[in-house]
């Protein structure tokens, strides 16, 4: 039987924590300062371009503002985020009394604020942070690099050996620690999505470990792997950068997709519609995520058949993403539906996801993307994906589950204001830089034709609202925490199932004790 | 009951007149318009076909998207549970799981054949009227003139001409803000022109939306694209890569002209990238060595000298700027390899390398006395 013992006492429960449910607190409060970080990076971006002409900031301050906005938002927010979740989550889904390698989970924890502090450090050093975009092109990033960038190099490094052991951890628990009766087609749809998503992980971030180590080669070591003039290939760090970026994208996805797999059931009282299609579409789309990465340089000048058959693959991907979402409308259908804040969240995923993937399909579309591509059309694509597709899922997770983590109920009203806020703030940011993209103004750039004035300024507006709509977030959840109605039952919503939903509220500090007995 | 119907209906009737007028791409396809919302087609047959294609992947996306959301949306309103419904308990189909893939499938195979068409298209740049090299420098761009006669080739920089004070927000933005360069390159209408392009130091993109091109112009490679535009006129755009602090400030521009004016341009142009190998005052050196400084050296030394720390050296007090000649003139002139300073050698002539270099040894205080004349660049290279 289990020690009876609590958690220990101060700093020393944090500092040493093994337990799933306190490593999961501290993954979810560092991805949401991140968020908050990246979040005022965003908004000196938004405030820069409200009007044309420089207002606030240098151009190469813009540019450091753009790549640590993108790497704090991916690596420091959305992945830690859903981290988090799953350490939460997993464990307390599969019937396991904790994660399988607790000190690992400690030290993959820990190295995250070691490698986000290294990387903010940059700010302060001579020549200022890297400003060569989150994707951080070559040569633009080795030769003539600010000399930062061998601390961002580090803090990549340490993030990625965090990322790979956190999946490893995620791994071991899932084949391990399943109660009787659980097998894998049983699983949550939100373990299954986790499973694939541990073994994307673990196959993707060794190569962008490589690409920065030749980075560092380059830029130290006197090689020229990147650099044309010792016989280097420029066009090489793309394939490897994408190679690890394209399976990135969908590691940010899928937990999202799993999250929603969970909510729908729940408040349309019906179960998940085609849950075997759902692992197979999950499975196919991380199959294909690895050989569709040079969809982001159809204009290096591949030879055609290189376009022609990145189209085709990447064309595919568009084949499951559909039945997932056509999985989850099936699923609403001839349900029992309410509109509790999670569900809001979640149904605005299934809806402006879905049009991130329809732009996804446009740009996938070599010839067209020629037009596209480094334009204002991509920026809105991928902010559809990830901030409305990985952002709001992470949203409705946090309140759907925040009764399970606190035993309190979170005010109602409030949070389904604070869904419509973030929702018309989303879309007055992001819809009109489809317009503006098309219209022909270019990405990354501090200012902007006059014509692109309008829009942007559009744009700028939404992002304050959008902005302000996270801080209501914030004050949510801490007044739920401190003075949430008390919420004792097992089980928060009528139509909820699973595991989880077994526990007392709050979820006890040790889970499953004794394995529960799954038919 | 009947009221809220048509009370509806005509609320939905001035919704749609409201789209149809603001929001119709036809409404507002002006180039340069501030609500211009759509790719435009251009003028080349190219683009026209680009834009063909993007305006029917884009209606199919709206079409799936009208059905899809329609479904959505009528369950959203009457599977609600307010409504006093039991919940149906079906959670698996595989007739319909097999429909929804293969549809998608039929559909997506039915615009892989035009998109292939005109990617073809698009790399076909074979049987080209005029061959032109482009280089992506940061932050401008060089351009030049391939004879395929085998007689001289001839090349100038374009360099964004809109003033700082506009940027600054110190002048009124004129028309063309940030879309202007002192020299546009020139094109005759009804050619295909074919564009060889290559970068010095980083990857920059050449971009031109209204001749549908853009390409990436990556070091060490030379990539091809091609346009044949059918009007004359001014076309506008921008690199579209990151290339490093300026890359919002290089833009293009191309002169589409007629075939007579294009040959008249052709020869002054030549005319005027003959070297002047005259000797000048120091006066006249430093007067025309500020402009030249400011224009090709002050976007990473600053205008006056100082550099951005860390970034790009000062030349103020620098021991390059008040020591030896030859070391100075070489540095400009060869660069300093894996390192943001170009060769300059190869981007400007020697006159206008000696009235920098002179500027460089007596502004700000860098009193060398130093006049360096363009036969001390052309020595040097010898
Ligand atoms: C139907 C599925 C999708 C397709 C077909 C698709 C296709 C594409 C293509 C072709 C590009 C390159 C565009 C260009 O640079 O010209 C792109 C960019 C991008 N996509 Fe997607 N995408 C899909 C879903 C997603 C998802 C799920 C995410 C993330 C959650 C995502 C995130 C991104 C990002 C971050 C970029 C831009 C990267 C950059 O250049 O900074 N996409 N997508
Ligand atoms: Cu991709
Ligand atoms: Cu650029």
């Amino acid at each position: 039987m289990s020690e009876h013992h609590g958690p220990a006492k101060g700093i020393k429960r944090w500092l040493f924590a093994t337990n799933h449910k306190d490593i999961g607190t501290m993954y979810l409060w560092f991805s949401f300062a991140m968020f908050f970080v990246g979040g005022f990076f965003a908004m000196v971006i938004r405030a820069e371009l409200f009007q044309p002409g420089l207002q606030l900031v240098d151009p190469q301050f813009f540019n450091q503002m753009t790549t640590m906005h993108g790497l704090v938002m991916v690596f420091g927010a959305i992945m830690p985020a859903f981290v988090g979740l799953a350490n939460w989550m997993i464990p307390m889904m599969i019937g396991a009394p904790d994660m399988a390698l607790p000190r690992m989970n400690n030290l993959s924890f820990w190295l995250l604020p070691v490698a986000v502090t290294l990387l903010i450090s940059t700010f302060f050093m001579e020549g200022g942070a890297p400003a060569f975009g989150w994707t951080f092109y070559a040569p633009l990033s080795t030769t003539y690099a600010p000399p930062s960038t061998t601390f961002f190099i580090f803090a990549v490094h340490i993030l990625g050996a965090s990322s790979i052991m956190g999946s490893i951890n995620i791994l071991a628990t899932i084949i391990n620690l399943r109660a009787p009766g659980m097998t894998y087609m049983k699983m949550p749809m939100f373990v299954w999505t986790w499973a694939i998503t541990a073994f994307l992980l673990i196959a993707a971030m060794p190569v962008l470990a490589g690409a920065v180590t030749m980075m560092l080669m380059d830029i130290h070591f006197g090689t020229s792997f990147f650099s044309a003039a010792g016989g280097g290939d420029p066009v090489l760090f793309q394939h490897v950068f994408w190679f690890f970026g394209h399976p990135e994208v969908y590691i940010i996805i899928l937990p999202a997709f799993g999250v929603i797999s969970e909510i729908i059931p729940t408040f349309s009282r019906k179960p998940l519609f085609g849950y075997s299609s759902m692992v197979y579409a999950t499975a196919s789309i991380a199959f294909l995520s690895f050989i569709v990465w040079a969809h982001h340089m159809y204009t290096t000048g591949m030879p055609l058949a290189g376009e022609l058959y990145f189209m085709y693959a990447t064309m595919l991907i568009a084949i499951p993403t559909g039945v997932k979402v056509f999985n989850w409308i099936a699923t609403m259908f001839g349900g029992a539906l309410t509109f509790e804040a999670p569900m809001l969240f979640s149904v605005a995923t299934v809806f402006l996801f879905s049009l991130g993937g329809f732009t996804g399909l446009m740009l996938a579309i070599a010839p067209i993307d020629f037009a596209y591509q480094e334009s204002y059309f991509v920026v809105a694509h991928f902010h559809y994906t990830m901030v409305a597709g990985a952002i709001f899922s992470m949203t409705a997770a946090v309140y759907y589950w925040l009764p399970k983590w606190t035993g309190r109920m979170y005010n109602e009203t409030l949070a389904k204001t604070q869904f419509w806020i973030a929702f018309v703030g989303f879309n007055l940011t992001f819809f009109p830089q489809h317009f503006v993209g098309l219209a022909g103004m270019p990405r990354r750039t501090p200012d902007y034709a006059l014509q692109f004035a309008d829009f942007n300024m559009m744009s700028s507006i939404g992002s304050f609202i959008y902005g302000f709509a996270q801080l209501f977030l914030l004050y949510i959840i801490i007044q739920t925490i401190r003075s949430g109605k008390e919420n004792a039952d097992e089980k928060t919503w009528e139509g909820a199932n699973g595991l989880e939903w077994t526990l007392a509220s709050p979820a006890p500090f040790h889970t499953f004790s004794t394995p529960p007995t799954v038919k | 009951m009947y009221l809220r119907i048509n009370w509806l209906m005509k609320q939905t009737f001035r919704l749609a007149g409201f789209l149809l007028v603001y929001l119709s791409p036809s409404a507002w396809a002006k180039p340069g318009d501030r609500w211009e919302m759509n790719l435009s087609p251009g003028v080349t047959e190219l683009g026209q076909e680009v834009y063909d294609l993007h305006m029917i992947i884009l209606w199919i996306c709206v079409a799936i998207a009208v059905v899809v959301f329609g479904i959505m949306g009528y369950v959203l309103v009457a599977h609600r549970k307010s409504s006093g419904r039991t919940p149906a308990t079906f959670d698996e189909s595989t007739k319909v799981e097999i429909a929804w893939t293969i549809v998608p499938t039929l559909i997506l195979i039915a615009m892989v054949v035009p998109a292939t068409q005109t990617m073809i298209k698009i790399y076909d740049t074979s049987e080209a009227d005029l061959d032109i090299m482009i280089t992506g420098y940061q932050w401008k761009w060089k351009y030049e003139y391939i004879d395929k006669e085998g007689g001289e080739n001839f090349s100038y920089m374009s360099i964004m001409s809109t003033p700082q004070a506009q940027i600054d927000n110190l002048e009124p933005k004129g028309e063309n803000y940030l879309l202007e360069v002192d020299e546009p390159l020139v094109i005759p209408v009804n050619k295909k022109a074919r564009f060889l392009l290559t970068a010095a130091d980083v990857i920059h993109a050449w971009w031109v939306p209204a001749l549908s091109v853009k390409k990436d112009a990556i070091p060490g490679f030379v990539n091809e694209a091609w346009t044949l535009p059918t009007e004359i006129g001014t076309y506008r755009g921008q690199c579209a890569e990151l290339c490093g602090k300026d890359h919002g400030f290089m833009p293009i521009v191309v002169n589409v002209v007629s075939e007579e004016d294009y040959a008249v341009w052709l020869a002054s142009k030549k005319n005027a990238s003959k070297v002047d190998l005259s000797v000048k005052s120091k006066d006249e050196l430093m007067a025309s060595g500020q402009s030249l400084y400011e224009k090709n050296c002050a976007a990473c030394h600053m205008a006056n000298g100082a550099g951005i720390p860390g970034v790009f050296p000062a030349l103020k007090d620098s021991p390059i700027a008040l020591g030896d000649v030859n070391e100075h003139i070489n540095i400009v002139v060869n660069g300093t390899p894996g390192t943001a300073m170009a060769a300059y050698g190869a981007q400007l002539k020697p006159d206008v390398l000696a009235a920098i270099i002179t500027y460089e040894r007596n502004a700000w205080g860098n009193a060398t006395g130093d006049s360096v004349q363009a036969s001390d660049i052309t020595n040097f290279n010898q």
